[in-house]
C-alpha cells in the first residue's frame, strides 16, 4: 500500500526546530553491555510500583522476575542480567526534584545467563485478552516517554471498537534518534510488533507516522511493510514540525480528528503507540522475552562519542556515559530526555529506566535571568493545544490555581514550544508543571481532609443520636414514673396515714413511758448528775476522738 | 558527576527581548529619516532629548525599586517608549515639554505600576495625554515642511525659544492638516477647498504622507517578522477607513475620506506601533481584533466631532482599560474542545 490514501492535517501552533540528529545516527546502534552493576527502582511505570519478590542475597538469572505487578496499573520487573541482589534500599532515580525510590541492586556476574523461557504460541491463535496478558507479563510499558503499562491501552474495553492503531515513528524532538536507528535496523521488528498490537485491538487499519527527516528510516518501514506483506498497516511520511510527535497532535495530523480536550484518543476510536513498545512487544510474544533492555540515545556537544545503544535497563547513567567514550571536558549540564521536553538531571550516579529515551549532555547553559512577561504573545502562536500560555503564566505566578483552570492548564502537553519562543526567556513550562503539581497535591488534601471532616461529621451525628436517644429514654421513664405515681396515689396516701398513725402512738408511748415525773429533789439531783457526766465522757471521748483521727489526716496531707 | 540546574531552557529561537525591542527601533528608522528630511533636525533633538530622559529615569526608577538595573537598561523598552513619544508630539515641542511627557510615561505611568510588563496602560500615550491636557497651546506648535532651520538654528529654537533672525514664528510653524481641517470645517469652508492649502500633498498631509509611508514600511517589516500581530494595525485602519468612507460618501464636503485620514497625523505610527504595544494591548487573537476595532472608531469619533487636535491617544488608552475584559471574554477554543 502506498502513503497516498492518508490524507494529512495539521495541528495548530509548532516549531521548526534545528534537530541536531546527524550526530548521533552515523553509526550502528552498540550491542547492549554488562555494567558492573544495575540499579531497578520498583516503580518505572506510571501507577502502582511492583511489588518485590526477592531480598538481598538472592542470586538472580537473567529474566527473571524481580518484583510482580501490584495492582491492575503496574506491570512486573524482571533482572537484565545475572547477578546477585546485593540489598535493596531506597537510592537516588533519575527524576527533576532528585528524588529517591526504593530499587533493587544487582551485582552482574558478566554471565549473562537466561532463566529458562518457554517460546510463546503463534499470536494469531491467542486470545486478545491472553495477549494483553503476556505483553504485561514482559514487563512492558510505553517506550516513548510516559511508561504507561501498554497491555491497559491494548485494552479498549467492550463497548468501544477501534478504528485505527496509530504508531507513532514521528520522533520529532531536537538530538534524539533511538526510534529512527531502530526503525533503520529492526524494521521488521517493528512491523511484526504493530501486527500483534493491530490482533490484540482487533483495529481494522494501522498508520505508522514518521517524520520526513527520516527518509532512511521510512524506507526501510516500507520495505519490511512490503516483505511483510502487512496490507491493513501504511507507512506514512508526515512534515517535520514540533511536537507532531505529541499523541494528539500526530492523530490530528494522519487523520484529521481532535481527541476531546482532557479525554482519551480511546474517546475516537484510536490507539496511539510508539514504535519501541512494538519492537518490546514482537519480542515478548515471538522471542518470550521480557522487557530488559531499550536504545537509549547519548548524544549532545557534551558527549565525546554520541550514537544509540542497546542499555540493559537499570545501567548506572555514568557507565553509560564513560562506554559511550565520556564526557567533553566543557560539559555543562545533562539531560534526560530531549531539550524540550526533558529533564536536567542533578547528578549522573542514576540508573535508566524502562522509559528513558535520550541522554543528553550539552557544553552550554544559558542562565540569562528571566524577564518580565510582556504579553507578546509568541508562546500562543505556537501553542499546539491552543491555550493562552501567558494567561497560564499570569496565574501560576500568581499562584491563582482556581483562574488557571479556567485557562485549561491541564490541557497543557508540557512540549515547551512556548518557552522556546518566549523573549523575555521564562522557564514557562516550570512553572505549568508547578501549578498542576500544586493543583494535584491540593485535590489530595482536599480529599483527606474531606475524609477526616466527613468522619468527624459522623461522630458528631453519632454523639448526638446518642443523647437523643438516651434523653428519649429518660423522658419516657420520666413519663412512666409520673403515670405510676398517679395511679398509685390513694394507696400512698393511706399507707402515709397509717405511717403517721403510727408515729403519733409512738410518740404517745415514748412520752408515756417516760417516769421522771413525780420525783424527789435529790432524786432529780442524782439523775442531773448522772447526766452531767454522761455529757463529759462524751465530750472527751470526741476530743479523744479527734485527737486520734488528726494524725490520720496529717499523713493523709502529706 | 554533579550538574548544576540552568535557569532556561537549553534550546532558544535567541529572539529575546532587546532583539525585538532593538527591531522595533529599526522599523522606525524610515519613517524618522524621511521625518527628518521634510522638517529638518529638530525631531532627531526630541528623540534624543527623550531618549535620554527616559534612560536616566529608567535607571532611576529601577534602583528605587531595586532592580538590577543593566539587563532592565538593556531591554531597550525605555528607548522605544520615548522615541514614540518623541515622534507622537509636536515637533516644535519646547524642551521642557518633552522631559515632563517621558517623566511622566516612564516614573508614574510605567514603574509606578509595576515596571515593564506591569502597566495597564501605554506609558507614550499617558506621557503625551499629560501634555496635552496640561499644555495645550504648545501642542499645536508643528514645524511646516522645508522649513530651512540648520542644526544650531533649531537648537536655539528648541532650548531657549529663540528665533532666528529674519525668520518669523508664523512663517515655520503651521498647525497639523488635520488640525487645519477642523478650524477650516469649523469656518464652514468645504473640505476640498480646505485641502487646496500648500500644508496638503498628494493624498495627506504635504511630507506626512511620505512620513507615513515610511512608518507603514517599519510595520510591514515587523509584521513579516513576526514581531506583531496582524490584527491590530489591519482592525485599526480598516475600521478608520470604512468610518471615513462612510462619512465621506455621505457629506464629502465635511467629511474627509479615508487617505487623509490614514496617511494623517500618527494614524500608521499608532496602528503599527503604539496600539500594538504587547504589555497594554489585548493578548488573544479575537481580542486584539475587538480592541483595534474600539481604537479606530474611538480615533475617528474623537477627531471628527471631539475638541482635541487628533483622538489616537484617548483612543488607546481607553481601550487600555478595557483588555482584561475584553481578554477573558475572547479565549480561543483549546485543541479537542468541543464547540
Amino acid at each position: 500500500m502506498s502513503d497516498t490514501q492518508v490524507k494529512l492535517s495539521t495541528f495548530p501552533g509548532g516549531l521548526h526546530l534545528p534537530g541536531h540528529k546527524g550526530i548521533s545516527t552515523n553509526k550502528k546502534i552498540g550491542s547492549a553491555f554488562i555494567p558492573s552493576k544495575l540499579v531497578l527502582p520498583l516503580q518505572q511505570h506510571i501507577g502502582e510500583s511492583s511489588e518485590l519478590l526477592v531480598k538481598a542475597g538472592d542470586k538472580v538469572l537473567k529474566g527473571q522476575v524481580l518484583a510482580k505487578a501490584n495492582g491492575y496499573v503496574s506491570v512486573p520487573l524482571h533482572a537484565p542480567t545475572s547477578g546477585t541482589v546485593t540489598n535493596i534500599e531506597e537510592q537516588a532515580v533519575p527524576h527533576p526534584s532528585g528524588l529517591t525510590a526504593t530499587c533493587i541492586t544487582i551485582e552482574t556476574d558478566q554471565k549473562d545467563k537466561w532463566i529458562s523461557i518457554e517460546k510463546p504460541s503463534d499470536y494469531k491463535t491467542m486470545d486478545p485478552s491472553a495477549l494483553r496478558n503476556r505483553i504485561r507479563e514482559a514487563g512492558i510499558v510505553g517506550l516513548g516517554g510516559a511508561g504507561f503499562p501498554t497491555f491497559i491501552k491494548l485494552n479498549p474495553g467492550a463497548r468501544t471498537a477501534i478504528d485505527e492503531l496509530i504508531i507513532n515513528a514521528a520522533e520529532c524532538e531536537p538530538y534524539i534518534t533511538c526510534d529512527d536507528m531502530l526503525m533503520r535496523e529492526r524494521a521488521l521488528d517493528v512491523i511484526k510488533g504493530v501486527q500483534i498490537m493491530q490482533h490484540a485491538l482487533q483495529a481494522k487499519r494501522c498508520i505508522i507516522g514518521i517524520e520526513d527527516n527520516k527518509q532512511e528510516a521510512y524506507l526501510a518501514l516500507q520495505q519490511a511493510q512490503k516483505a511483510s506483506n502487512a496490507i491493513t498497516i501504511e507507512v506514512t511520511l508526515i512534515p517535520t514540525i514540533y511536537p507532531t510527535g505529541g499523541e494528539k497532535q500526530l492523530i490530528k495530523v494522519l487523520t484529521g480528528k481532535e481527541s476531546p480536550s482532557q479525554g482519551l484518543p480511546l474517546d475516537i476510536g484510536i490507539v496511539c503507540q510508539n514504535v519501541g513498545t512494538a519492537v518490546a512487544i514482537s519480542e515478548a510474544l515471538i522471542d518470550g522475552k521480557p522487557l530488559i533492555s531499550r536504545i537509549i540515545t547519548v548524544t549532545g556537544n557534551g558527549i565525546k562519542q554520541p550514537g544509540n545503544h542497546d542499555v540493559l535497563i537499570g545501567t548506572p547513567i555514568n557507565e553509560l556515559i564513560e562506554y559511550s567514550g565520556g564526557y567533553d571536558t566543557n560539559v555543562q549540564q545533562l539531560i534526560m530526555g530531549g531539550p524540550m521536553m526533558g529533564f536536567n538531571l542533578l547528578s549522573d550516579q542514576v540508573p535508566v529506566i524502562k522509559t528513558t529515551n535520550c541522554l543528553l549532555a550539552l557544553n552550554e547553559n544559558n542562565s540569562s535571568p528571566a524577564m518580565p512577561c510582556i504579553r507578546c504573545g509568541a508562546c500562543m502562536d505556537v501553542c499546539p493545544a491552543k491555550l493562552l500560555p501567558q494567561q497560564l503564566y499570569w496565574n501560576a505566578y500568581a499562584k491563582d490555581f482556581d483562574k488557571i483552570q479556567d485557562y485549561n492548564l491541564f490541557d497543557c502537553i508540557e512540549c515547551g514550544c512556548c518557552t522556546y519562543v518566549c523573549p523575555s526567556q521564562i522557564p514557562l513550562v516550570q512553572y505549568y508543571r508547578f501549578a498542576k503539581t500544586e493543583i494535584w497535591a491540593q485535590e489530595r488534601d482536599k480529599i483527606k481532609s474531606d475524609h477526616a471532616r466527613e468522619r468527624h461529621e459522623f461522630r458528631l451525628e453519632r454523639l448526638e443520636h446518642e443523647k437523643q436517644e438516651r434523653e428519649e429514654r429518660m423522658r419516657k421513664k420520666k413519663a412512666a414514673l409520673q403515670k405510676n405515681k398517679q395511679k398509685t396515689d390513694p394507696k400512698k396516701d393511706a399507707i402515709a396515714e397509717a405511717l403517721a398513725r403510727v408515729k403519733a402512738k409512738q410518740q404517745n408511748n415514748s412520752v408515756e413511758s417516760k417516769n421522771t415525773d413525780n420525783l424527789t429533789k435529790e432524786q432529780q439531783q442524782k439523775i442531773e448528775e448522772i447526766n452531767n457526766r454522761r455529757k463529759k465522757q462524751s465530750s472527751v471521748s470526741d476530743k479523744e476522738n479527734d485527737a486520734l483521727n488528726k494524725p490520720e489526716k496529717n499523713n493523709l496531707t502529706k | 558527576m554533579q550538574f548544576n540546574k540552568p535557569t532556561q531552557s537549553s534550546l532558544h529561537n535567541n529572539d529575546t527581548l532587546s532583539v525585538v525591542m532593538l527591531r522595533v527601533l529599526l522599523a522606525l528608522l524610515p519613517g524618522t529619516v524621511i521625518y527628518c528630511y521634510f522638517f529638518g533636525w529638530s525631531i532627531l533633538f526630541n528623540i534624543t532629548l527623550a531618549c535620554f530622559t527616559a534612560v536616566i529615569s529608567e535607571a532611576l526608577m529601577l534602583s528605587l525599586r531595586k532592580r538590577p538595573i543593566q539587563p532592565y537598561l538593556k531591554d531597550y523598552s525605555a528607548i522605544v517608549t520615548a522615541c514614540l513619544l518623541a515622534l507622537a508630539l509636536p515637533t516644535l515641542a519646547p524642551w521642557w515639554l518633552i522631559v515632563i511627557a517621558t517623566l511622566f510615561a516612564i516614573v508614574i505611568a510605567k514603574h509606578l505600576y509595576g515596571g515593564l510588563g506591569y502597566n495597564p496602560f501605554n506609558p507614550a500615550m499617558v506621557g503625551y495625554v499629560v501634555v496635552m491636557i496640561s499644555f495645550p497651546q504648545y501642542m499645536t506648535q508643528w514645524l511646516t515642511p522645508h522649513n530651512g532651520l540648520d542644526l544650531l538654528q533649531a537648537l536655539q529654537l528648541h532650548l531657549w525659544g529663540i528665533m532666528p533672525e529674519n525668520i518669523i514664528l508664523d512663517s515655520v510653524t503651521s498647525a497639523t492638516p488635520i488640525d487645519s481641517i477642523k478650524t477650516g470645517l469649523s469656518l464652514q469652508q468645504p473640505l476640498t477647498e480646505i485641502t487646496q492649502s500648500p500644508l496638503f500633498g498628494t493624498v495627506g498631509g504635504k511630507g506626512w504622507e511620505w512620513i507615513a509611508t515610511g512608518f507603514l514600511a517599519g510595520g510591514l517589516w515587523l509584521l513579516y517578522k513576526n514581531t506583531i500581530s496582524w490584527q491590530i494595525p489591519t482592525s485599526m485602519l480598516a475600521t478608520i477607513a470604512i468610518f471615513a468612507l462612510i462619512f465621506n460618501f455621505i457629506t464629502p464636503d465635511q467629511y474627509a475620506g479615508p487617505l487623509l485620514h490614514l496617511f494623517n497625523g500618527g494614524t500608521i505610527l499608532a496602528a503599527f506601533f503604539i496600539a500594538t504595544d504587547p504589555v497594554t494591548a489585548s493578548t488573544t487573537p479575537k481580542g486584539r481584533i475587538i480592541y483595534a476595532i474600539g481604537i479606530g472608531i474611538l480615533t475617528y469619533v474623537i477627531r471628527t466631532w471631539g475638541g482635541y487636535p487628533d483622538g489616537i491617544a484617548f483612543a488607546v488608552l481607553l481601550m487600555n482599560m478595557a483588555v482584561p475584559t475584553i481578554d477573558y471574554y475572547t479565549q480561543p477554543k483549546v485543541f479537542g474542545a468541543k464547540e
